[in-house]
C-alpha cells in the first residue's frame, strides 16, 4: 500500500516537474566563432547568467562552427522545420535570410518604447548592414572594421617615424618602398605591406574602393557598381602595390597566415580585422601600432562581422524570449565586456562610457582606433544572392592580383555577371 | 522450395539493400528529379523547368573550368601515383635491410586524414618561410607563392594527392607482387633475362589486374577531391583550383541554389557511373587473369 502511494506520488511529482519545465520557454541560440580565445566559455557564461535572471526562459547556446558552417546549419535546420530561435550570423547574410523567409524583422516584435530606443542605440555604421526596406532585420553583436597594424621596430630601422602609420596612398607606397628589405642576392626578406586576398578579397578591397570614393552596392542590395571607374582605379592600385611598386608579395596573400607573417617580421604593415587585436597583442614580440585606414579622397573601411537574427516562429512566446535574450546580449555592459574579451568593436556609444571600458581603453589605447574609424565606415558589400554576387568580384580581383587579367575587363565581366544574377530582384 | 530459397537470399541481403537504397539510390534518384526543377525561393514551391538547369550549366564557365581541372587532375595524378606506388612496392618487396620501417614510412601518408595532410602541405607551401621555399632560397632562387598563383596552385594540390595515394596503392602492389610465383623469376634468371626484361615480361603483366583496380579507384578519387580544396585554396585563385565536387558544395551551401546543385551532382554521378561501367564491361575482359 505504502509502496504504491510512494510510486504514485513520485510519478505525480515527475509529471508536475515535466509540465513546469515545458511551460518555461526554450530558446535555441546558434553562434559561430571567428576569432581566437575561449569564446564558447564566454558565451555559455552569458547564457547561464541570462537563465538565472530569467527563470521562465531557458536559452540553449549551440556552437555551430565558422560563420559559413553556422549559416549552413541554420538554413538546413530551418528547411527541416527546426530553425534556431535566435542566431548570430554574418551581417551580410541578411538578404539571403530575408529571401528565404526565415527571419522576423526585429521592429515587428520590439514594439515598446524601450524596445524602439534600444534599436536606435547602436552606431549608425553598424545599422547600415542591418536594415533594408524600412525594417531592422539584425542587431549588431560582433562587429569589426579593417585596421592597419604596423611594426614600430621595422619602421625605426627603415628610418621612419615609428609612431606614424601611412595616412595616404602615397605614403603607403613611399613607406612601403623604404620598408621592403632585400638580401645580398636581391631576395626580399621583409615586405612593406600585406593586404590579404584569399577567400574574401572583396572585403579588404572594399576599404580601397571606399577610400577612392566609390560605393559598391545600393542599400536595397539590388545593384552593384563593380565597373565604376573609381573601382577600376582602386583595383589597379591594389595590383600595383605588388606588380609596379614591389612593396607587397605577388600573387594571392593568405588571410590566415598574414598575422603570422607580421609576427615573423615578414611584413612591416598588415591590414586585417580589428577582431585580431587580442591575437596581435598576445603574439607580437615587438612594439606595434594600430591605425585607421589610409585615405585617398577619404578615409574608410567596410564594417564586418555578425548580427543577431530572430527567426520566424508561430510561437510568439519564443520570439519574445529570443528578443529578451538579444536585448540582454547587447546591453552597454555586455557590449563592453564582449568587446574587451574579443577585440570586436563594442556596438553602441554608451558601452564606451562604462567604467570597465574606460579602464580598458586607458590601459590599451589601440582599442579605440576601430571605434573612431566608424565615422568613415560604410556597409559591407551585401546584396541579394550575396555569395554569388560577391564571388564574381572575388574572382575578378584574384585575376587582377595574379596578373591574369587587367582591372577594366575583369571588373566589366564581374559587373555583367552580377547584373545578370540581380536582374530577378529588381522590381 | 525454390521460392523459399530466393526469399531466404533476399532476406539475407535485406539489411544491405535497405541501407544502400536509403542512403544511395533514393538520394541519387531524387537528385535527378530535383535537377528538373527551379530552386524555390522562400516558402514558394519548386516548379518544373525541364532542362533549364542543364542549359545554365552549358553556359557556365566555372562549370567547364571545374570539369577541365578534374580531367587534368586525373590525367596527371593517376599515372604518377601508380608509377611511384609500383616503384616503392618493388623496392620494399626486395630483401633489404630495414624493410619493415621503409614500408611503414611509405604507408604513413595514407594513415593521415586528408585535412591533416593538407595542413602539413600548407606549411610546406607557405611563401617565404615554408619548407619548400626555404629550400629554394638556399639555392638563391626567389620564394614561390605556390598556392597563390594560378599556374602552380592546381599542381600543388595534385602533389598532395600523389603523396597520399602512392603509399596506399603501394600496399596493393605489394600484395600483388607476393602473388607472383617465384619459379617464373627463377626460370627467367636461368634464361639469362635482364632485370628490365623480367619486369616487362613477368611482373608487369601479372600485376595488371591490380594496376587496373588501382587505376579505377584513382579515377573515381580524382572526381571526388574536395578536402584539400577546402583546406588549402577554397577554389582560388580565380577558380584555378575549382573542382567539380567543391563547386557543387559551393552552389548548394553558399549560393543555396539546390536545383542547379542537383544538376551538377547528376553530371558527376553520371561521370562516375561511366567509369564504373567501363570497369565492369570493357576492360575486365582484356586483362590477363590466371
Amino acid at each position: 500500500m505504502s509502496t504504491i502511494t510512494r510510486i504514485v506520488s513520485a510519478a505525480l511529482a515527475v509529471l508536475a516537474l515535466g509540465t513546469s519545465a515545458a511551460s518555461a520557454t526554450d530558446v535555441t541560440f546558434y553562434y559561430p566563432i571567428a576569432v581566437g580565445g575561449p569564446i564558447t566559455k564566454i558565451v555559455d557564461g552569458y547564457a547561464t547568467e541570462f537563465n538565472k535572471s530569467h527563470p521562465d526562459i531557458t536559452v540553449k547556446p549551440v556552437y555551430t562552427g565558422s560563420y559559413q558552417d553556422s549559416v549552413v546549419k541554420a538554413m538546413t535546420a530551418a528547411k527541416a522545420g527546426n530553425a534556431p530561435d535566435v542566431a548570430v550570423l554574418l551581417s551580410t547574410d541578411m538578404f539571403t535570410l530575408i529571401d528565404n523567409d526565415l527571419i522576423e524583422p526585429v521592429d515587428a516584435i520590439a514594439t515598446s518604447d524601450a524596445d524602439k530606443a534600444w534599436i536606435k542605440s547602436f552606431y549608425p555604421a553598424f545599422m547600415e548592414n542591418s536594415q533594408s526596406g524600412g525594417h531592422t532585420w539584425g542587431i549588431p553583436f560582433q562587429r569589426s572594421t579593417i585596421v592597419q597594424y604596423w611594426n614600430k621596430e621595422a619602421f625605426k630601422s627603415a628610418g621612419l617615424d615609428p609612431e606614424k602609420a601611412p595616412k595616404t596612398w602615397d605614403e603607403m607606397v613611399a613607406f612601403g618602398t623604404k620598408l621592403t628589405k632585400r638580401d645580398a642576392a636581391g631576395q626580399v626578406t621583409q615586405w612593406g605591406i600585406e593586404i590579404p586576398s584569399s577567400g574574401f578579397p572583396y572585403w579588404l578591397f572594399q576599404a580601397i574602393t571606399t577610400q577612392n570614393g566609390a560605393i559598391l552596392a545600393n542599400q536595397d542590395g539590388t545593384k552593384v557598381a563593380y565597373s565604376d571607374p573609381k573601382v577600376v582605379e582602386a583595383a589597379q592600385f591594389f595590383a600595383d602595390l605588388s606588380q609596379k611598386y614591389g612593396v607587397m608579395p605577388k600573387g594571392i596573400i593568405d588571410w590566415g597566415t598574414t598575422p603570422k607573417d607580421f609576427f615573423e617580421g615578414k611584413t612591416a604593415i598588415m591590414w586585417t580585422t580589428t577582431g585580431n587585436l587580442t591575437n596581435v597583442r598576445s603574439n607580437a614580440k615587438f612594439a606595434f601600432g594600430v591605425a585607421a585606414m589610409p585615405s585617398k579622397v577619404r578615409g574608410g573601411s567596410p564594417t564586418g562581422g555578425g548580427n543577431i537574427y530572430i527567426f520566424k516562429n508561430t510561437d510568439k512566446a519564443k520570439q519574445a524570449a529570443a528578443l529578451e535574450f538579444a536585448r540582454f546580449l547587447t546591453t552597454p555592459e555586455k557590449a563592453a565586456d564582449w568587446g574587451i574579451a574579443t577585440g570586436y568593436v563594442a556596438t553602441r556609444p554608451d558601452a564606451w562610457q562604462t567604467d570597465m571600458m574606460k579602464k580598458y581603453t586607458v590601459e590599451f589605447p589601440p582599442a579605440v582606433v576601430a571605434r573612431d574609424q566608424l565615422k568613415d565606415a560604410v556597409a559591407e558589400l551585401s546584396t541579394h544572392d550575396n555569395q554569388r554576387v560577391t564571388k564574381a568580384l572575388n574572382d575578378a580581383l584574384q585575376a587582377v592580383l595574379t596578373g591574369t587579367d587587367k582591372p577594366k575587363p575583369a571588373l566589366d565581366r564581374a559587373q555583367a555577371e552580377a547584373t545578370r544574377i540581380l536582374k530577378s530582384y529588381q522590381h | 522450395m525454390r521460392l523459399n530459397f530466393h526469399a531466404q537470399g533476399w532476406l539475407l541481403a535485406l539489411p544491405a539493400v535497405v541501407l544502400l537504397a536509403t542512403f544511395t539510390h533514393v538520394p541519387a534518384v531524387s537528385t535527378l528529379i530535383d535537377s528538373f526543377y527551379a530552386t524555390p525561393r522562400g516558402r514558394e514551391v519548386a516548379h518544373f523547368v525541364g532542362l533549364e538547369q542543364y542549359r545554365t550549366m552549358l553556359a557556365d564557365p566555372i562549370f567547364w573550368r571545374a570539369l577541365q581541372n578534374n580531367f587534368l587532375y586525373a590525367l596527371i595524378t593517376i599515372p604518377v601515383s601508380i608509377g611511384i606506388a609500383l616503384a616503392m612496392a618493388l623496392w620494399v618487396n626486395g630483401r633489404i635491410r630495414g624493410r619493415a620501417v621503409l614500408r611503414l614510412a611509405f604507408f604513413t601518408p595514407t594513415i593521415l586524414p586528408m585535412v591533416a595532410a593538407a595542413n602539413i602541405w600548407l606549411f610546406f607551401y607557405t611563401p617565404d618561410y615554408g619548407l619548400l621555399n626555404q629550400i629554394i632560397r638556399v639555392f638563391g632562387n626567389s620564394s614561390v607563392n605556390w598556392l597563390g598563383s594560378p599556374a602552380s596552385a592546381l599542381p600543388a594540390l595534385m602533389m598532395v594527392t600523389i603523396w597520399k595515394e602512392a603509399g596506399f596503392f603501394m600496399i596493393f602492389f605489394l600484395a600483388a607482387l607476393q602473388q607472383v610465383p617465384p619459379d617464373l623469376y627463377e626460370a627467367a634468371r636461368m634464361e639469362n633475362a635482364g632485370r628490365w626484361q623480367i619486369f616487362y615480361r613477368i611482373t608487369w603483366p601479372l600485376v595488371m589486374p591490380t594496376t587496373l583496380f588501382v587505376a579505377i579507384n584513382a579515377l573515381i578519387n580524382a572526381f571526388r577531391v574536395v578536402d584539400q580544396v577546402i583546406a588549402m585554396t577554397g577554389g582560388g585563385p580565380n577558380n584555378a583550383t575549382m573542382l567539380l565536387l567543391f563547386y557543387i558544395y559551393q552552389v548548394a551551401f553558399n549560393f543555396w541554389d539546390s536545383g542547379y546543385a542537383a544538376a551538377l551532382s547528376t553530371v558527376l554521378l553520371l561521370a562516375l557511373a561511366i567509369v564504373a561501367l567501363a570497369q565492369f564491361f570493357l576492360v575486365d575482359r582484356k586483362i590477363h587473369y590466371r
